[in-house]
């Protein structure tokens, strides 16, 4: 058994994993909630902002919150633009899971066309920062992923809940037919929703630069936990991402602490199963 | 072409290219055409269940990949012939799969997207255990020590006719399931999984047995990639090409037909081979990306399902079937020389049957008798919980409480599919028939599945029977989407009468038809009872009601309020109440 320490430490950084989870999850929950889109190449994009964020600020010598800034808005019209086609073509939920797949592995190929398969790590200034609370240590820009995830799902849960273009939005994903008969255009509001869960993962692309190593063929690896925290936290459902993301997250460094760090990946996937087979109504 | 003909040209086409190294092919020649049986082998083996059910594995990279590794494990460190190493891998990559999908396949909501996604994932999660345990560990796997005996003197000669043999077993394996039973199951439940198991597809089971024939061929092919490749390592083995790969052929190829996936395999791998080496790999990996979004967006049911349509499209009138020739059957016409069956004792038996929905009682307790023989009405207002009731019955829910005694079995505990077994049909109020079959093939497979359990000439005969029965005779050859609303009901109709049921449930089998046409169908609804099946009918037309059955039951929030001789029943005051509104008698 590991000491009180390392187990509070990886508690910790399970947490912080577990922010970049549900900040991961929450554009696919959306998607997948309100627009009915499984999309796979959402993770491709996460990692596409990662590759654009460490040339802006690796190379172009630009600051991280600028380099966000430009990220942003770019995936926000990028997504806005792809719901644009998916409309066009009528793709529905299962379609989706083929065309996102398709476009996963062409973003795949271009990240390893423009920056090879090498390992690439971003260097900043104050990048391995941490504060020190009692025995523990706690690494700032992880902390402020942590927080940022926090954020926007509670900005996302609130907006849904408590506003009127958010209550539309559940509307229409209800029943679009009856939405759009008391004057809701679903067609608009499903281009605002992509364009949102797009630059999510536009946000998630950015923290991933900032703290982990970047290498293409990560993108599918990912595919089983980010997923795993989905339907966990229920579809379309901001609150629940973030907690599967942080329950999952948290089990997969105990684990780590515990036994190998290389059974890591198994966790997630047993978590899913189990509540697959125990509880099957939950999905 | 006659099926013997077929077969010979199959056997033929085998024969060919095995005997092809007798003229001594550049080894390299041998290699490319390795590749695209070895292609061949996988598209194929995927649509086995992923083309035929809907279910898409996303996930073939993790069954071929257990295959790869089963070999590499265990033919770099013992000495045993390889064929029996190639059926190891076959029996592993195959109980992974059934182990997986005995999980998903479950579940009732989103099994088919969760089935890809996870399938995604285990590829991943194999990819894991590999790397972490001795059978890799990280550096790879050398089979160089393993020898292939040399047939037609040489080791490339060997190799190529291996992927010989595995494509056309693959294909065969894929014809064969194609037009048995379990392939017309596996085609009602990418249509309609609800409807196919309540016409008694053993869905669950047939989705094993299929998911367990891929992930087997699939793996045995695996097992002889790892000797052509020699080398084996987790980053190529179980990289995305190989899904993705896979779907985008089958679904270029055609996704519906056993030969579909084949034709796309030899398309993308010879496309492939141009753009081998360096840059090329990567730039042709996105060309496949691209190719599959094209063919989602534009030629969703590939190229074989496109030619179908244009064959269908071409030649309208060629299709229709020939007149029906069943001999032994006694004619349609003249059902009232068939003596009234004699009304026995009880065949159906709800007792205090229970069923909520989130607080919502749809049935409070439901207590009703069908007898041997008879037509039973039940009415009801909207919402009352009739078609709820037929659900109950006929297995697709599960009540709370109380039990339903068929000739003795109770129904509760049993999957819909047996229920169909012991003779019970249904219709349904919005008519669900396969839409990608055509009418004869809907109709043929009830009869091969439910009680009749035909084998599929009995069934197609006994289906042109029916289709004649209801007056569709002259549309069997379409596809349901080509019918109007009253033929839809009527193929309901001829479908539950195929599987050849003791009782019949028809759930408002009037609504939305003419005058005319509702005088048809009490005709034949007669005339199914005079031929010795029970009925019980649902309906909001009290004529119809009134003309047709022997006893009336009325329901009202779930619970079962008046019953006995329908024009006593219609005369009590709480019945006019609570439904008819106005005495109709």
């Amino acid at each position: 058994m590991p000491s009180a320490t390392l187990l509070g430490q990886s508690i910790l950084s399970g947490l912080f994993i577990g922010g970049l989870y549900a900040l991961m999850g929450l554009g696919l929950s959306l998607a997948w909630g309100y627009l009915k889109l499984i999309n796979l190449a959402h993770l491709a994009f996460a990692f596409l902002a990662a590759y654009v964020t460490y040339q802006f600020v690796g190379y172009a010598g630009l600051s991280p919150p600028v380099a966000l800034l430009i990220v942003v808005p770019a995936f926000f019209l990028l997504g806005v633009a792809l719901q644009a086609l998916y409309t066009r073509f009528a793709v529905g939920e299962f379609a989706s899971l083929l065309v996102t797949f398709g476009i996963a592995v062409i973003v795949e190929s271009l990240i390893q066309y423009f920056w090879t398969a090498d390992f690439r790590k971003l260097q900043i200034e104050h990048g391995t920062a941490s504060l020190r609370i009692g025995t523990l240590f706690v690494p700032v820009i992880e902390a402020l992923m942590l927080l940022v995830a926090a954020a926007l799902s509670l900005a996302t849960w609130a907006w849904l809940r408590f506003t009127y273009l958010g209550k539309a939005m559940r509307a229409s994903a209800e029943n679009p037919e009856i939405a759009a008969a008391f004057g809701i255009d679903p067609r608009r509001l499903a281009l605002l929703m992509s364009g949102i869960g797009t630059a999510y993962a536009g946000v998630a692309g950015v923290f991933i630069a900032l703290t982990s190593t970047l290498f293409p063929a990560q993108i599918f690896a990912w595919v089983g936990v980010v997923f795993a925290v989905v339907i966990l936290g229920g579809l379309g459902n901001p609150l629940g991402v973030l907690a599967a993301g942080l329950a999952i997250g948290v089990s997969e460094s105990v684990t780590m602490a515990v036994t190998e760090p290389t059974w890591a990946p198994l966790v997630a996937f047993t978590l899913l199963i189990l509540v697959l087979i125990l509880r099957p109504g939950r999905i | 072409m006659p099926i013997r003909a077929k077969i010979a040209a199959f056997l033929g086409a085998a024969a060919a290219f095995a005997l092809l190294p007798l003229f001594q092919p550049p080894a390299f020649y041998e290699s490319l055409l390795y590749l695209v049986f070895f292609w061949v082998a996988l598209a194929t083996s995927w649509a086995i269940l992923s083309g035929f059910s809907g279910y898409f594995s996303f996930g073939h990279g993790a069954f071929y990949g257990a295959g790869v590794y089963t070999t590499a494990a265990v033919a770099s460190r013992f000495d045993i012939p390889l064929v029996l190493t190639w059926l190891a891998s076959g029996l592993v990559a195959s109980l992974l799969g059934i182990a997986i999908g005995a999980v998903i396949f479950r579940l009732r909501r989103l099994r088919g997207e969760l089935f890809a996604l996870l399938t995604l994932a285990v590829t991943f999660v194999i990819a894991t255990i590999v790397l972490n345990t001795r059978i890799d560990g990280g550096p790879g796997v050398f089979l160089s020590g393993v020898k292939l005996p040399d047939i037609f003197g040489r080791q490339s000669s060997t190799i190529y006719l291996l992927g010989v043999v595995i494509a056309f077993a693959s294909l065969a394996t894929a014809w064969f399931v194609q037009y048995s039973r379990l392939g017309r199951g596996l085609f009602a439940i990418s249509d309609d999984e609800d409807v196919a198991e309540v016409m008694g597809v053993p869905t669950y089971r047939y989705k094993l047995m299929a998911l367990g024939l891929s992930c087997f061929l699939a793996g045995v092919a695996g097992g002889i990639h790892a000797v052509f490749v020699t080398y084996v390592t987790i980053s190529e083995t179980f990289s995305v090409v190989v899904p993705v790969s896979v779907v985008l052929m089958s679904v270029l190829g055609g996704a519906r037909h056993w030969l579909g996936p084949a034709l796309g395999a030899a398309f993308i791998t010879l496309l492939n081979y141009a753009f081998v080496g360096g840059e090329w790999a990567v730039i042709g990996r996105a060309i496949i990306g691209a190719i599959l979004i094209l063919v989602i967006l534009f030629l969703p049911h590939g190229i074989a399902g496109f030619v179908a349509q244009r064959w269908r499209r071409l030649r309208p009138a060629a299709v229709s079937e020939p007149p029906a020739s069943s001999g032994a059957r006694p004619p349609i016409a003249a059902p009232t020389a068939v003596p009234k069956p004699a009304q026995g004792g009880v065949l159906l038996r709800c007792e205090d049957v229970q069923l909520a929905f989130r607080g919502v009682r749809a049935l409070a307790g439901v207590t009703l008798d069908v007898r041997q023989g008879e037509i039973l009405g039940i009415v009801g207002p909207n919402g009352s919980g009739k078609s709820t009731l037929v659900n109950a019955i006929s297995g697709y829910y599960r009540p709370d409480a109380g039990r339903i005694l068929f000739g003795g079995t109770n129904l509760v505990t049993l999957p819909a599919h047996r229920i169909a077994e012991l003779g019970l049909a249904r219709t349904y109020q919005i008519p669900r028939p396969c839409q990608r079959l055509t009418v004869t093939e809907n109709v043929a497979l009830a009869g091969m599945f439910g009680a009749a359990a035909l084998d599929r000439p009995a069934a197609l005969s006994e289906a042109r029977h029916w289709l004649d029965f209801v007056g569709l005779g002259e549309r069997a050859a379409s596809l349901p989407a080509q019918l109007n609303l009253h033929q839809r009901k009527f193929l309901e109709l001829a479908r539950a009468l195929a599987s050849r049921p003791r009782l019949v449930m028809l759930d408002e089998v009037l609504s939305g038809l003419t005058p005319t046409e509702i005088a048809g169908a009490v005709a034949l609804i007669r005339e199914i009872r005079q031929q010795g099946a029970t009925v019980i009918f649902i309906e909001h037309n009290m004529r119809a009601v009134l003309e047709l059955t022997e006893r009336l039951v009325v329901l009202n929030y779930g619970q079962v309020i008046a019953e006995g001789l329908p024009r006593d029943v219609v005369r009590q005051p709480d019945v006019i109440k609570a439904y008819l509104g106005t005495a109709h008698v």
